[in-house]
C-alpha cells in the first residue's frame, strides 16, 4: 500500500521559495495547487533543506520560519537546526 | 558581513527552556500534585521519552505568533476597509459561516479550557508545556474567528448571539456535547480524543478543503483565519501523533485502552463531520471539491497511512472505519435534508440546490445523487415553486450519543433508517449506529446525564413547549430574519440590492401587497 506523506502551504510568496526548495530536494514530490493553498505530496518522507532555502531566499533561514505559512501536515516530525523532515517509517 | 551571534541548537535550547524549567517537588507528594493522571490506568514509567519534534519554545512561540497575528489582521482591516462582503461569490455562503460561528468557534473556546486543565493534570514538564501552546493557540482561534465574521454580522442576520446559541440551539448540542464528553474524560483520553482523533485524523477536512472553499468563494477573511489557526493545528497534529506514541511505546497495557478511546473519539469525530460534510456540497456556492473526494484525500489515504505506521504499536483502524468511508456518499445529503426541513430553528437558511449544482452533485455521487437524492430534492422544490415550502414540524429522534437525528441509513440499504435501541435500568435509549450504541455501553453512567434538546423541549425546560417560544425566546433566534427559506429572506433581499438586482421572488411580492 502506498503511504503518502504530505505538507500544506498557504499560497502566498513566502511559499513560493518554501515550494521551489522542497521540489528540488525532493524529486518524486507532486505538487498540486488549490485554491489559496499549494499541497506537496511524495511517497514516505518529504525533506526541507536549511540550506536549500537559504540560497533561494538569499539570506539566512530558520527551519522553524516554516511554522509561519504552513496549513497542515501528514507524517512523522523529524526537525533540528537543519532540516525539517516528514516521513513514514 | 554578517556575523552570527552565537547561539544554543534547537535541541539544547528546548531542553534549557522547557525541561530544566521543570523540578521534583519536595515537600509535597507527586501524586497529591497530580491527583488525576492514572485513574485511566495509563501506565506512564518515564515521563523524559516524550518529544516535542518541533521543540518550540516560549520565546520563538511568541515570535512566529506575533508575525501571524500582524499578517491576519491586516488582512482583516483590508477585508473590513473594501466591504469585502461585497465580493463573495453569493450571499448563500454566509449561511456556512454563520454554523461555523456558532459551532465551530465555541469549541475552539471548550479546547482552550480543556487544554489548560489537562496542561495541570500532567508531571512531565515536556506535555505540561505543549499543553499550555496549544491552550493559547485554542483562545487565539475564538477570537480571531469572531473578530473575523464580527464583519458579516454587521451585514448580514443569525450572527448576533452565537455562544447563547451553542449551549441551547437543539443542533448546537453535537458539537457541544462532542467536547463536553471530552472535557469530562481524564486527561490521557482528552488528548487521544482531541489532539490525535480530532487533530491529527480528522479537522484537515474542516480546515484545509471547507477554508480553500471559503478563498474560492471571495472570503478573503476566514480564508485567513483558516489558514493562520490550521498553521498552529500543524503543531497540534504533530503533538496528537507524538502523543499516541508516547503513551503506546510506554507500556503494553495501554494498547487495548488507547485503541478503544481511538475507535469511539473517530466515531464521534466523523459523525461531528457531517456538519462540515453539508457545508462543503451545500453551502459552498463555488465549488472546490466534493465532501466524498475530501474523505477520500484526507482520511482514507493520509489516515490509511497513519494507521499503517501505528501497525507496528498493535494499533488497527479505528472500528467502524468500512461504515465511515461508505457514508462518504450519502451524509452530506442527509445531513442537508434534515437542515431544510427544520430551518425555521436554526440561525442559518436553507435552500435547494440550483439546477448546475444538482447536476455537479451527480456528477461528484453518480452511485448515490440521482438515486436517493435528487427526486426529493426536485419534490421539495416544486413545492416550494407552488408556494408549499415544506417544513418537518415534528421534533426528530435525537442519538443519545452523537445527539443528531436518527437520519443516517443502513450501509447495505440507503433506505432504511439506521436505528439502535437498548434498555439500561429500566430505560430505553436510542441510537443512530452501532457506533454510538458501543460508546453508550461502554460508559451509560456517563451518556444517560445526555442533555438532549428534542427531551428537553417536551420536558417544558426551554421557556415553552411550542417550537415558535423555544427558537424566540430560549434560542434568540429572530424570527423571519435569521430562519427559514433563503429565498425571499431579509439576506437574499440585501444581497439583490447589493449587486444592483430588484428582488422578483414570491415571498418578496406577498410581503409588498401586507405593506
Amino acid at each position: 500500500m502506498s503511504q503518502l506523506v504530505f505538507i500544506a502551504f498557504q499560497d502566498n510568496d513566502n511559499a513560493r521559495y518554501l515550494v521551489e526548495a522542497i521540489a528540488e530536494d525532493n524529486p518524486e514530490a507532486e505538487v498540486q495547487h488549490q485554491p489559496a493553498m499549494i499541497r506537496i505530496q511524495a511517497e514516505k518522507r518529504l525533506v526541507i533543506n536549511r540550506e536549500t532555502m537559504e540560497e533561494k531566499l538569499g539570506r539566512d533561514w530558520d527551519v522553524q520560519e516554516m511554522l509561519i505559512d504552513v496549513i497542515s501536515i501528514g507524517g512523522n516530525v523529524d526537525e533540528d537546526d537543519d532540516h525539517f523532515i516528514l516521513q513514514w517509517t | 558581513m554578517v556575523v552570527k551571534n552565537k547561539k544554543l541548537n534547537l535541541k539544547d535550547k528546548y531542553q534549557y527552556l522547557t525541561r530544566d524549567m521543570a523540578w521534583e517537588p519536595t515537600y509535597q507528594k507527586k501524586k497529591d500534585i497530580f491527583p488525576d493522571e492514572d485513574f485511566e490506568g495509563i501506565k506512564i514509567t518515564d515521563w523524559s521519552q516524550w518529544e516535542d519534534p518541533f521543540r518550540l519554545t516560549m520565546d520563538a512561540y511568541w515570535k512566529y505568533q506575533a508575525e501571524k497575528e500582524k499578517k491576519l489582521y491586516a488582512i482583516f482591516d483590508a477585508f473590513a476597509q473594501n466591504n469585502g462582503h461585497q465580493n463573495i461569490s453569493d450571499a448563500r455562503y454566509v449561511n456556512a459561516l454563520k454554523l461555523f460561528l456558532s459551532g465551530v468557534s465555541p469549541l475552539e473556546h471548550a479546547a482552550f479550557q480543556g487544554y489548560a486543565k489537562v496542561g495541570r493534570q500532567f508531571s512531565g514538564a515536556g506535555a505540561r508545556v505543549a499543553c499550555q501552546m496549544q491552550a493559547i493557540d485554542e483562545l487565539r482561534h475564538s477570537q480571531t474567528q469572531q473578530h473575523a465574521m464580527s464583519h458579516y454580522n454587521k451585514h448580514f442576520n443569525g450572527l448576533h448571539d452565537a455562544a447563547h446559541m451553542h449551549d441551547r440551539v437543539w443542533f448546537l448540542s453535537v458539537p457541544k456535547s462532542f467536547f463536553d464528553d471530552a472535557r469530562s474524560a481524564g486527561p490521557f483520553e482528552f488528548l487521544t480524543a482531541i489532539s490525535f482523533s480530532f487533530e491529527y485524523v480528522l479537522t484537515n477536512l474542516l480546515f484545509v478543503p471547507f477554508m480553500s472553499g471559503a478563498a474560492y468563494n471571495g472570503d478573503m477573511a476566514t480564508v485567513t483565519f483558516g489558514f493562520s489557526a490550521q498553521s498552529d493545528e500543524a503543531r497540534h497534529m504533530t503533538l496528537g501523533l507524538e502523543v499516541i506514541k508516547f503513551i503506546l511505546e510506554q507500556h503494553e497495557d495501554n494498547v487495548p485502552i488507547v485503541q478503544r478511546w481511538i475507535d469511539k473519539w473517530f466515531w464521534r469525530g466523523f459523525r461531528l463531520l457531517s456538519l462540515v460534510g453539508m457545508m462543503m456540497d451545500y453551502m459552498l456556492p463555488n465549488k472546490v471539491m466534493s465532501w466524498a473526494e475530501a474523505w477520500e484525500v484526507y482520511y482514507e489515504q493520509n489516515g490509511g497511512a497513519l494507521f499503517k505506521d501505528l501497525e507496528r504499536y498493535g494499533i488497527r483502524p479505528p472500528k467502524y472505519q468500512d461504515i465511515a468511508n461508505d457514508a462518504k456518499h450519502h451524509v452530506s445529503h442527509q445531513a442537508w435534508s434534515t437542515f431544510y426541513q427544520y430551518s425555521q430553528a436554526t440561525n442559518f437558511h436553507t435552500w435547494m440546490p440550483e439546477k448546475e449544482e444538482m447536476d455537479w452533485l451527480s456528477e461528484k455521487y453518480p452511485d448515490t445523487f440521482d438515486k436517493y437524492y435528487r427526486p426529493r430534492f426536485e419534490h421539495w422544490a416544486k413545492e416550494h415553486a407552488e408556494g408549499r415550502r415544506f417544513y418537518n414540524n415534528t421534533l426528530p429522534q435525537l442519538c443519545q450519543v452523537c445527539q443528531i437525528p436518527t437520519i443516517f441509513t443502513e450501509k447495505e440499504d440507503p433506505t432504511a433508517l439506521s436505528h439502535r435501541q437498548i434498555v439500561h435500568e429500566g430505560e430505553r435509549y436510542h441510537f443512530c449506529s452501532d457506533g454510538c450504541c458501543d460508546i453508550f455501553k461502554h460508559e451509560p453512567e456517563k451518556y444517560v446525564q445526555a442533555w438532549l434538546p428534542v427531551h428537553q423541549i417536551y420536558q417544558g425546560n426551554c421557556e415553552g413547549g411550542d417550537v415558535e417560544t423555544v427558537v424566540s425566546k430560549y434560542y434568540h433566534i429572530n424570527i423571519g430574519e435569521d430562519n427559514f427559506e433563503y429565498i425571499g429572506s431579509p439576506d437574499h433581499k440585501r444581497w439583490l440590492s447589493i449587486k444592483g438586482k430588484s428582488s422578483d421572488t414570491k415571498a418578496d411580492s406577498a410581503k409588498q401587497d401586507a405593506a
